[in-house]
């Protein structure tokens, strides 16, 4: 017979473990935020740069980007103080500072006008300007405040001119040059009275300049000259009187003067003093004391002006090379830099304007290999601590990163080029091996070695500050997150991103750092001037049985132009280290890239490259692959979506190129289907498709009633959904009468419709995904006034029959018979539409490692955050009042608008800025999902759609647990003890 | 059999429509009423049968005279005819195989749709029943296309679509075709055989070479309305709807989390209580034991 103590103790552990786990939560604590997550902020690449002045004591340089991005950065860090993303249909043309307190900046083509605090990035004033053309407008803020008390802002549009007040933004006089089709390109303040000198051209070769009064605008004077010639629209000022204009053919140089209300000009070619001059031509905006800068295709001359007789070169530098603006730092003492590649080095070159002989600095920077080369420089002064002028230079590289240059080094680095991310994949770690050090694939011996001395002197005490610093970095890079190897949940990634600047960076997942960068020497832009565009990159090889010991490898594509018909690039990457292994170019143009199933014989993934004239081309090029390829070739399939025809087209592959016959990885293909909408009724808005990698659990749908429902499961399910042509603008452009959105539900492979529906008084823009057998769009209702969200789900009829589970045993079933898309499928589509609050960016689901768990979409929204909404919320099965077999499976009563829940915001309190895509990764444990986010910002997180059941979390105290364990097992022992005693007392008796 | 319960499954929105245009028999709009899945699934011999259009149900006075004005209108150009072509592959291009006609109809919008379709194939030349074996051979696709617009063949844009060859034979050449239409203007067009297609495709010579074809017009459908609760919620929030009250649990699923607990103490007590008896009992067996030395061994 037991004793009763055990029993007890029994149901106390019980009640223990229950506890433990039933303190799961879906949110996040607020100490929790950081643990798994991470958010980095950029802003894209620099494209113009303020400093601060001298006077205001603040080390700081206010920065407008690509990206739309205004931001201040601290000169010492480059930390962002402040920074503000404008939406893209307003982009920002020029940033000025004005009175040494307000940033003005210029956006829409000249139309707005908006001042911001310096110090915090408040907006103070905003003015909107009439102008006629949006045409490229000039801002210029008048320097020179003795002459005018209001510190006035002058904004060229077109053929308008307007100065603004900075203190207040009212418009202080505006002024519309009469003369037809003018177009102003420069604007000069005289030195020394309120005098502005106005440069523009009408039509091609009409040169006029007008001499304005800064305080009223009347025009003073103004001298108009037809020049023989077409200008190209480059212009420079090169002194107070004396202009250089590029001709139309690039080649030749006009030097116009005008005294008064005469002008007289010059023409002289370029290649009359520039040696080995060749490709196009550019005018740099240096100018002072009659120096320009001439930038052609392999150099960048410095000139002087020798009056009206012609231009001398000074200098010249092989490109690639940069040169910044002229800084002002005394009356009479202006200076500029230079930038240039000497080797893997990059020179620093310091010049005056008055004498150019002579160089105040030649520093030699060391740089990192990957950035590319020097697009831009801006020059600062400051002063140094024995009062002579110092000099630093924010230089913008290639890839897109800036680098912050003093005293012959790089002070700090971004690497902005992470704000123009294009495509997202996601790659495993090493495999740790026993035996070997992790450190073999991190670091070499030597700096192994080194960490243990540091960590040595950190326990003896002996560390200095920096050293104290390293060691907590070496100890934040081997904490469990951040480890370089595989780990058992999957948590630990490598995520491969590809920017604009063709650059593929791999972020490390635990805390987002980079691990390593490539700027592909492919993508990079050419002497000819050709900018190359990133595209696409894919998985190319992952390490199977045969090929263990090789590391998995990527595969980017990219254009070698801007142009679709321009041809293709492809390079293969290593994935852990960034070496580039393969690359070549193409002699056909890249349309669409699909990735095959197949692999060959070394585990390369096939990929399919259709060209712009529908031609196939097979990669890798290996008769392996090409044999095992044609081998599946009749059931290969595919189609494209041509938004200009407004049409979408199937195809088949058949053998044999058109063009080159003897070109055996050369398909051509044939047309099976098309669906043509009606441009005047219809355009295609979005279409989408499942993912390719998409794990589904259960093909079947178990609903209150002891039901079955098969879900049609198709991987060629795409989803279509047009608007109607009035529509396509923005909310509140169309009628509820005049607009329409049709959705539709295609197989890609027989071009059947499976499912149409039109939702009338709807317009985009129209936001969708699709998985496994359901889609959910977002649109907006124009009747209702409210963005809706709507879900499709469908269902395969044809095997609604396979109920009888005798008929299963017997095998009487069609389960598993051969799905063809050419048989006629019999579905069911269910669909309902909810009310949603907000607009959206970008869409994504939940992906799993094995689809058990509850799928959760990912809604980007227009507040730039990443909102989980559980997919139960949008089930298209959802009635008024459920039944109790119906609540038990967990559908929730009909609701008309869908929940917003604050905590269930994946980001957060953070925002990603400018968001424009979410990508879900699925990690080895079933429950939970790698979520990387990106846009201006990147952001990453771990979520876990139905908490993570299948582990114990963060949180579980293994301690107590332990503890238990081991009362447990003494209190057993000591029971026993007992007992036994008590018996043989009993026995003795 | 499928097929036949199908058809009179598209027969039904029909007579349904009917029924509807009788309930709203004052509005002229029936047309649009009848813009549902509208087909005539016929059997084509391959000699044209040019059969009579079919009579409206005779419902109401009113009804007919507005039939009746509509015929008249239709008489001068209201019907469509397109054709429809096929390509037999083997560098042959596309061949016309059949003609569609239909009547069109013109909404009170201005919008025209077309209903009644029939459809006529062509019967097979030898040449092309020869290049149909090809295709049977080699397991190719047989491709067919229509003119986007209806009503104006000249804007050269045709609709494709394929399916394998190998699908269509049973006895004669089964096809199904369901077109898509958006006004006036094809969609889409879904070719295919009538039963399933299973992978395997075997060979299979049709006996007679005669196209059996069923053909659907289709629509799109309209989507249901996002439902509207707001004035059940003012409803509610004024107090005048009732409170659903949770149903009544039963004892036992309240109280349960107690019951549990306390039975298992109760019974960890009475099996202690049982204990301590049976020990006083063996306290009390062994005290005249110890009186009597010469007692038995103590069984337990």
């Amino acid at each position: 017979m037991a004793p009763p103590p055990r029993r007890l103790l029994l149901v106390l552990l019980g009640f223990l473990a229950a506890a433990s786990l039933a303190t799961l939560a879906a949110a996040v604590y607020e100490d929790q935020v950081g643990l798994a997550d991470w958010h980095q902020k950029y802003i894209g690449k620099v494209k113009q740069a303020v400093y601060h002045t001298q006077k205001s004591g603040r080390r700081r340089v206010v920065v407008l980007t690509e990206e739309n991005v205004i931001a201040s950065l601290d000169l010492r860090s480059g930390d962002i103080f402040w920074r503000h993303v404008i939406e893209k249909n307003n982009p920002i043309d020029q940033l000025s500072l004005s009175a040494g307190k307000y940033v003005v900046t210029l956006s829409s083509g000249g139309s707005i006008l908006r001042a911001w605090n310096l110090p915090d990035g408040q907006m103070i004033w905003e003015t909107n300007i009439q102008t006629s053309t949006s045409s490229k407008s000039l801002l210029h803020v008048l320097s020179n405040s003795k002459v005018v008390k209001d510190n006035l802002v002058l904004v060229l549009a077109g053929q308008w001119i307007y100065a603004v007040s900075s203190i207040d933004g009212v418009i202080s006089w505006g002024k519309e040059f009469t003369l037809d089709g003018l177009e102003i390109k420069q604007v000069v303040q005289s030195p020394e009275n309120d005098i502005v000198y106005v440069v523009g051209i009408a039509g091609s070769s009409k040169l006029a300049v007008y001499q304005l009064n800064a305080k009223t605008g009347e025009i003073v004077k103004d001298a108009q000259e037809s020049l023989p010639d077409g200008l190209c629209g480059e212009i420079l000022l090169g002194s107070s009187n004396v202009l250089v204009a590029l001709d139309e053919t690039r080649s030749a140089l006009f030097i116009v003067e005008f005294k008064g209300e005469s002008i007289s000009y010059n023409k002289v070619q370029i290649s009359e003093f520039v040696q080995d001059f060749s490709g196009t031509v550019k005018l740099l905006p240096l100018m002072s004391n009659g120096i320009i800068a001439l930038q052609s295709s392999s150099t960048v001359s410095l000139l002087k002006l020798k009056g009206m007789d012609g231009l001398e070169v000074i200098h010249s530098f092989d490109q690639p090379a940069s040169v910044s603006d002229a800084l002002t730092i005394t009356e009479k003492y202006e200076a500029f830099a230079v930038v240039q590649h000497v080797g893997s080095q990059i020179e620093f070159i310091v010049k005056v304007t008055s004498d150019l002989t002579n160089e105040i600095i030649r520093e030699k920077v060391d740089i990192d290999q990957h950035r590319g080369s020097v697009h831009k420089v801006f020059l600062n002064n400051y002063v140094r601590t024995d009062k002579s002028h110092g000099f630093r230079a924010l230089v913008v590289m290639e890839d897109h990163s800036i680098l912050l240059i003093q005293q012959g080094a790089v002070v700090w680095s971004r690497e902005d080029g992470l704000a123009s991310i294009v495509d997202v994949m996601a790659s495993e770690l090493p495999v740790e091996k026993d035996g070997v050090s992790v450190a073999d694939v991190e670091h070499n011996l030597f700096e192994w070695l080194k960490g243990h001395v540091l960590k040595l002197k950190g326990t003896l005490m002996l560390a200095s500050v920096d050293e104290l610093a390293a060691i907590q970095a070496l100890r934040v890079r081997s904490s469990e997150k951040n480890k370089m190897t595989r780990d058992h949940n999957g948590f630990r990634k490598l995520l491969i991103v590809l920017t604009k600047a063709g650059k593929v960076v791999a972020l490390h997942t635990g805390d987002g750092r980079i691990i390593w960068s490539n700027l592909l020497p492919s993508l990079r832009a050419s002497k000819s001037g050709e900018m190359p565009s990133a595209l696409r990159i894919y998985q190319w090889q992952v390490p199977h049985h045969r090929v263990m010991r090789e590391n998995p490898s990527i595969l980017v594509v990219g254009r070698s132009g801007a142009s679709s018909v321009a041809p293709g690039v492809l390079c293969v990457l290593d994935s852990y280290s960034g070496e580039e292994l393969n690359s070549r170019s193409f002699d056909h143009s890249v349309a669409q890239i699909i990735p095959l199933t197949l692999k060959d014989s070394s585990e390369q993934r096939l990929h399919l490259i259709v060209d712009s004239n529908s031609n196939a081309h097979l990669y890798p090029r290996s008769l392996d692959a090409l044999n095992s390829f044609i081998s599946e070739m009749s059931n290969q399939y595919f189609y494209s979506v041509d938004i200009q025809k407004n049409a979408i087209r199937g195809y088949s592959l058949q053998k044999s190129c058109d063009f080159n016959s003897d070109d055996t990885y050369c398909f051509s293909t044939k047309l099976l289907w098309s669906i043509i909408f009606p441009s005047d009724a219809e355009r295609i808005s979005v279409s989408e498709a499942r993912k390719m990698n998409e794990v589904v659990h259960t093909q079947a749908k178990i609903i209150a009633d002891q039901d079955v429902m098969y879900k049609y499961l198709s991987k060629n399910l795409i989803f279509v959904a047009t608007v109607s042509p009035n529509a396509a603008g923005e909310i509140g452009s169309a009628a509820p009468e005049e607009a329409s959105l049709v959705a539709y539900l295609i197989d890609a492979v027989s071009g059947r419709i499976l499912h149409r529906v039109t939702h009338h008084g709807a317009q985009g823009p129209v936001h969708a995904v699709v998985s496994e057998n359901w889609v959910v769009y977002h649109y907006f209702n124009l009747r209702a006034h409210r963005f809706e969200i709507a879900v499709i789900e469908i269902y395969d009829q044809s095997r609604a029959d396979n109920k009888d589970v005798l008929k299963l045993i017997l095998g009487k079933h069609n389960l598993s018979a051969p799905m063809t898309s050419y048989s006629r499928p019999e579905v069911m589509v269910k669909s309902q539409s909810y009310f949603f609050t907000h607009s959206v960016k970008a869409m994504a689901v939940t992906q799993t490692a094995k689809g058990i768990t509850s799928k959760q979409l990912l809604i980007g929204t227009i507040g730039d955050q990443v909102l989980a909404l559980d997919k139960r919320f949008l089930d298209p099965r959802r009635s008024l009042n459920p039944t109790q077999q119906e609540k038990e499976e967990g559908i929730i009563p009909l609701t008309d608008s869908l929940p917003i829940i604050p905590q269930s915001y994946v980001t957060h309190t953070l925002q990603v800025e400018a968001l424009r895509g979410i990508v879900s990764i699925p990690a080895k444990l079933e429950s939970t999902t790698l979520v990387f986010t990106y846009g201006v910002d990147l952001f990453y997180t771990r979520l876990a759609p139905s908490r993570t059941y299948d582990s114990l979390t963060d949180e579980f105290s293994y301690a107590l647990l332990l503890i238990t364990i081991v009362a447990l097992v003494a209190a057993l022992f000591v029971t026993w003890i007992w007992s036994e005693k008590k018996e043989l007392r009993d026995k003795w008796r | 059999m499928a097929a036949r319960r199908r058809s009179l499954l598209m027969l039904l929105p029909l007579l349904l429509s009917h029924f509807l245009s009788l309930a709203a028999a004052f509005q002229s709009d029936e047309l649009l009423l009848h813009d549902d899945d509208e087909f005539e699934g016929t059997r084509v011999s391959s000699t044209p049968s040019p059969r009579p259009p079919s009579t409206p149900p005779v419902v109401s006075s009113r009804r007919r005279s507005a039939d009746a004005t509509q015929a008249a209108g239709a008489s001068e150009s209201n019907t469509a005819q397109f054709t429809l072509e096929h390509d037999l592959g083997a560098g042959l291009g596309f061949a016309p195989a059949g003609s569609f006609s239909a009547r069109l109809k013109s909404s009170a919008h201005g919008s025209q749709t077309l209903t009644k379709l029939r459809f006529t194939r062509n019967e097979l030349t030898e040449d092309e029943k020869n290049a149909f074996k090809k295709l049977l051979e080699e397991d190719s696709f047989y491709t067919i296309r229509l003119p986007s617009n209806v009503l104006d063949p000249t804007r050269n844009d045709y609709i494709y679509s394929s399916i394998k060859a190998r699908c269509i034979p049973r006895d004669s050449l089964d096809e199904h075709i369901v077109i898509h239409m958006d006004g006036v203007n094809i969609l889409a067009v879904n070719y295919g055989s009538v039963g399933g297609c299973q992978y395997p495709r075997p060979m299979k010579v049709p006996s007679k070479w005669t196209f059996n074809s069923y053909t659907i017009l289709k629509t799109a459908d309209q989507a249901p309305r996002t439902p509207s609760f707001v004035e059940q919620l003012i409803e509610t929030e004024s107090g005048l709807g009732e409170v659903m009250k949770p149903p009544e649990k039963s004892f036992w699923a309240k109280y349960w989390m107690y019951i549990i607990p306390l039975g298992l103490i109760v019974m960890n007590a009475v099996t202690a209580a049982a204990n301590i008896p049976e020990e006083q009992a063996g306290g009390q067996g062994q005290a005249p034991a110890q009186r009597a030395p010469i007692a038995a061994p103590r069984r337990r």
